[in-house]
């Protein structure tokens, strides 16, 4: 792999970002509403519920990790979307490119486009709710990096798609984490879900990050347990996505769909 | 002795229901510019893309400079030394034209890029546009932006697909200029797929036909001129054609 080639790629992307303003605002603008939204939320919950009675920043949490998955996952889409859309689809595969450095460019790039817009969200969880997310420690470190590399496992799996099947797989780019998100327990615990929801629940590694996040806010316990079977969980999908994407693109290739994808 | 550059051995291509290339073979040498002429479906579109390693052959095999493109360790060197040009693929719009030759000058791993895009921008008239948005340009300021991409690696082999087409008549006299003194220059060799047969017959040295997924003649223009007994090569493609 050459740093070069992935750097153009990524560079290709910045600029895209750097040179519209709306497209930085559109980042921030939705993890912004989300922290507004479930803060007030949570204060109200705060306040007419036992159960979570000063545990504030529970929800508000879990809104945000969430955020950050959701983000991770939907800027490797973008990325590769903004490529099929702007028909600079087939100047990328008849450059010197690999797949692995398509790969690794989009992966890096997609977490640059995703702290845009999550920081700015999280830095206002403090002055204006008075949750600070670093009260997690450590771990929270664990929790974002099984988050980023399960988006990451979602984006290339779409992209798999879009290669295989063209723009016609767009549709599934959008929807594929709202398919998920019941089944990863973000804001209600495990035992919620009827038995055999939590068979399939328990193969997502969505819930160990969840379950833990909550462990660790409510009950001031970090179970490592969770946080390793979550990034076992992660890996395994991780590892199977990119075998996906390989075959995908061998696939377009069979089919002829590099040369003339577009809108 | 003339150098092989491109080997096109038994080269077949079938989608599902259609065989789109049918056992191409042919050679092309190094420094030469060859036309691809055939009617739209024909296969040209397919076959630049097996050279180009976009589209896999069903059998048979693409060699450039001696290599196979299928091999995965050939295709990136390969890809190094060729460009491509078509007009159903564009630049990203929302980049300026200098941000969009600074990427891809990038991602060829060009040395002294400033200066290299300095120069291909003077040679194309450019520099005026250095830093609009290439989605604001005319179709013939885009296209003139395509030719300074594809040249970005000074490639040895250049692809073009109808490279002129929906140009007016004065950029594409600009843009056929250009590349007759590209290639005159600097020795590269060229595969011109187009229409346009005027083109073909100024700039190539050699012209192959194809119909149904097959080459079925080819020869210098005059010489399928004469050989079809018809006044021009716009004649001869008709006949062909319509046969």
């Amino acid at each position: 792999m050459k740093f070069n080639r992935m750097y153009a790629l990524s560079l290709r992307h910045l600029y895209l970002i750097k040179g519209s303003f709306p497209r930085i605002l559109d980042l921030i603008y939705w993890p912004t509403i989300q922290i507004v939204l479930w803060g007030f939320i949570s204060q109200f919950f705060t306040m007419h519920s036992d159960y979570y009675n000063n545990t504030i920043g529970v929800i508000l949490s879990c809104a945000i990790l969430y955020d950050f998955l959701f983000r991770s996952s939907i800027s490797f889409n973008m990325l590769f979307l903004e490529e099929i859309w702007s028909r600079n689809f087939t100047n990328l595969f008849i450059a010197p490119l690999k797949v692995s450095e398509i790969i690794t460019a989009l992966t890096t790039t997609a977490l640059l486009r995703t702290l845009v817009g999550i920081i700015p969200a999280i830095l206002l969880m403090s002055p204006f709710f008075g949750v600070s997310l670093l009260q997690m420690g450590p771990p929270l470190f664990l929790l974002f990096l099984s988050l980023y590399l399960f988006g990451t496992t979602l984006g290339l799996l779409v992209t798999s798609g879009l290669l295989r099947f063209g723009p016609a797989f767009e549709n599934t780019a959008w929807s594929s984490l709202f398919l998920l998100a019941p089944l990863g327990c973000v804001y209600y615990p495990l035992s919620i879900l009827p038995e055999w929801l939590q068979i399939i629940a328990k193969v997502l590694p969505l819930v160990y990050i969840f379950e833990e996040a909550r462990s660790i806010l409510i009950n001031n316990v970090v179970n490592y347990s969770n946080i390793t079977s979550a990034l076992i969980l992660n890996l395994v999908y991780f590892i199977s996505a990119i075998i996906i994407f390989y075959i995908a693109f061998a696939g377009a290739r069979k089919k002829g769909t590099l040369i003339n994808v577009g809108e | 002795m003339s150098e092989t550059i491109i080997e096109v051995n038994n080269l077949k291509k079938q989608f599902k229901n259609s065989l789109a290339v049918n056992n191409l073979n042919f050679k092309i040498t190094k420094g030469t510019i060859i036309g691809l002429l055939g009617p739209n479906g024909c296969g040209k579109t397919t076959t630049i893309g097996m050279m180009l390693g976009l589209i896999k052959p069903t059998s048979g095999a693409v060699f450039i400079n001696g290599q196979n493109i299928e091999n995965e360790k050939n295709r990136t060197n390969i890809l190094e030394k060729m460009n491509f040009i078509s007009p159903y693929i564009e630049l990203p719009k929302k980049l300026t034209v200098e941000e969009n030759l600074k990427v891809y000058g990038r991602m060829y791993g060009i040395n002294n890029l400033k200066e290299k895009i300095f120069n291909l921008m003077k040679e194309l008239n450019l520099l005026d546009f250095k830093k609009r948005k290439t989605g604001e340009l005319s179709s013939g300021q885009k296209n003139r932006v395509s030719l300074a991409k594809a040249l970005i690696n000074d490639p040895e082999i250049l692809l073009l697909d109808e490279p002129t087409a929906s140009l007016d008549p004065d950029v594409g006299d600009y843009v056929r200029t250009y590349i007759e003194n590209f290639a005159s220059r600097k020795g590269k060799t060229i595969l011109l797929a187009s229409h346009n047969m005027s083109e073909v017959e100024r700039l190539c040295h050699e012209v192959m036909m194809m119909k149904n997924g097959k080459i079925i003649d080819k020869g210098t223009s005059s010489s399928l001129v004469s050989k079809h007994g018809r006044k021009n090569l716009e004649e001869v493609f008709l006949k062909i054609v319509r046969e």
